[in-house]
């Protein structure tokens, strides 16, 4: 259930946390050095910017043996458009952030650190801004803040370190892995901003406090709350409907954003939003978002404006996403719009398999992972999908 | 050259020339837009010089021979 901790301290709607009531609450972040990489590993942390990927093995990565200064990326980009937890955490505890850039860093022994922040998020911008120059620590002091376009595909890791690196923010072809050859070259460690307070947390309190954690969600569509959210993690989803205000009919679920999965609600109910364990389900987190879709919404047509916006997000660098992306998203919508019919239902069966793993980045694999799940759960509108313009059959009218 | 050998795109780079779907028809398809596709799977010895030939034909060196890490699509 909620359970504050990142969010723990003055009402949120009284605006950046002072340093002063953050050393109050907190006290200054422990110098612990590379010790950290090994506390922050047995706490079991995962990144929190949508891959889950665990922090402490990710540190280790980019510790082992490079005679040049890391670069720690923070990375507060959140592309994905109906998060918000990245800009509240950034607008509302900058220094919980802050706190774990420079543990990050000293972990690596580096005093390289960029913050990346969405250019539309400008309260989370003011506030880390203003937080930066309150802070004592050189590294801190000298830190660059870099604004990211308010483009999808901007927070994505390679993209985060080729706008850190050289002002442009389209994701580069791997190899080289970022944790050789990131930013400038040097070994780049790019860790999203909840990751990192998670981290200032585990720092001070230790990684058996840490315990399952919390997760920062953000709850949107058929609930008269939305917003964020933080609740422990394992919470149902069921709970966070109820927290989020929701009490119309829910017939489905999309979880995990627009990279994330549509689940018909009676099967969504129980899941717990916890990263490893939605994964281990084939499900994920994402970034957080938990949307909800009332009775009388249409998966179809849901889908197809999501697919719309995300073909419309291809950074056109690579073909199969480019094109791919724009025919399944054509598809989806001609059946949204004209009705069902066999040849787009087979186009999108065989294209959405052809597009998956054929980017430089995952935004395509993102997408058809959405597409491939509305298939499944909406597969009886799909196949049975009226035409929208035609009105619901009416009486007959009656002549003389 | 070992049958560990896969073949791996740029995507980035990749214009869908398709020259490598012309000199090596076993092992590259081209989906509906004209980029490749590759088979799954690792290169039979017998296609290696066929491989070989068509990584030095890409116009815009896309496409590259490497060591299985990950298996390219």
């Amino acid at each position: 259930m909620i359970e504050e901790r990142l969010l723990a301290g003055p009402d949120l709607s009284r605006g950046p946390e002072s340093l002063a009531s953050h050393m109050q609450r907190l006290g200054p972040p422990p110098s612990i050095g590379p010790a950290l990489i090994d506390v922050v590993e047995r706490s079991g942390l995962t990144g929190r910017g949508g891959a889950a990927f665990p922090v402490g093995a990710k540190w280790r990565a980019i510790a082992r043996g490079h005679a040049e200064q890391p670069v720690v990326v923070v990375n507060g980009a959140e592309g994905e458009p109906q998060s918000l937890k990245d800009q509240v955490l950034m607008t509302a505890r900058p220094h919980l952030v802050l706190d774990g850039a420079i543990l990050a860093a000293r972990a690596l022994r580096t005093s390289r650190i960029a913050v990346v922040i969405g250019e539309s998020k400008r309260a989370a911008l003011t506030s880390i801004s203003a937080a930066l120059a309150e802070r004592p620590e050189p590294e801190l002091r000298h830190a660059r803040i870099v604004m990211a376009p308010t483009r999808y595909v901007a927070g994505e890791s390679s993209a985060v370190v080729h706008l850190a690196g050289s002002g442009i923010a389209l994701p580069t072809t791997r190899p080289p892995s970022m944790h050789e050859a990131g930013v400038d070259g040097r070994p780049t460690l790019v860790q999203n901003v909840e990751s990192l307070a998670h981290v200032a947390q585990i720092a001070r309190f230790g990684a058996g406090w840490f315990g399952a954690g919390t997760v920062l969600i953000t709850a949107v569509g058929a609930v008269s709350a939305p917003g964020v959210l933080e609740v422990g993690s394992g919470t149902s989803v069921r709970e966070v409907f109820e927290a989020a205000g929701g009490t119309r009919d829910t017939r489905a679920i999309l979880l995990g954003g627009y990279f994330g999965a549509w689940v018909g609600a009676a099967q969504a109910w129980d899941l717990p939003l916890d990263p490893v364990a939605l994964r281990d389900r084939g499900l994920t987190l994402g970034c957080g978002v938990v949307g909800f879709l009332h009775d009388a919404g249409c998966g179809v047509c849901e889908t197809a404006r999501i697919m719309g916006y995300l073909a419309s997000e291809s950074s056109a660098q690579c073909g199969p996403c480019f094109f791919g992306l724009r025919a399944l998203a054509d598809a989806t919508s001609r059946i949204g719009q004209r009705g069902s019919n066999t040849e787009d239902l087979v186009r999108l069966d065989r294209w959405s398999k052809e597009v998956a793993g054929r980017g430089a980045c995952r935004h395509p694999d993102g997408a058809v992972m959405l597409l491939r799940s509305a298939l499944a759960v909406f597969a009886e509108e799909f196949a049975n999908h009226a035409p929208h313009w035609r009105a619901a059959p009416s009486q007959p009218r009656r002549i003389a | 050259m070992s049958a560990k050998a896969q073949l791996a795109i740029d995507r980035i780079r990749c214009d869908g020339h398709a020259l490598c779907a012309e000199l090596l028809p076993e092992l590259v398809r081209l989906d509906d837009w004209g980029y490749p596709i590759i088979a799954p799977g690792p290169i039979p010895d017998h296609l290696l010089a066929h491989v070989q030939n068509a990584v030095t034909a890409c116009p815009v060196l896309a496409l590259a021979l490497k060591r299985a890490e990950k298996p390219a699509r």
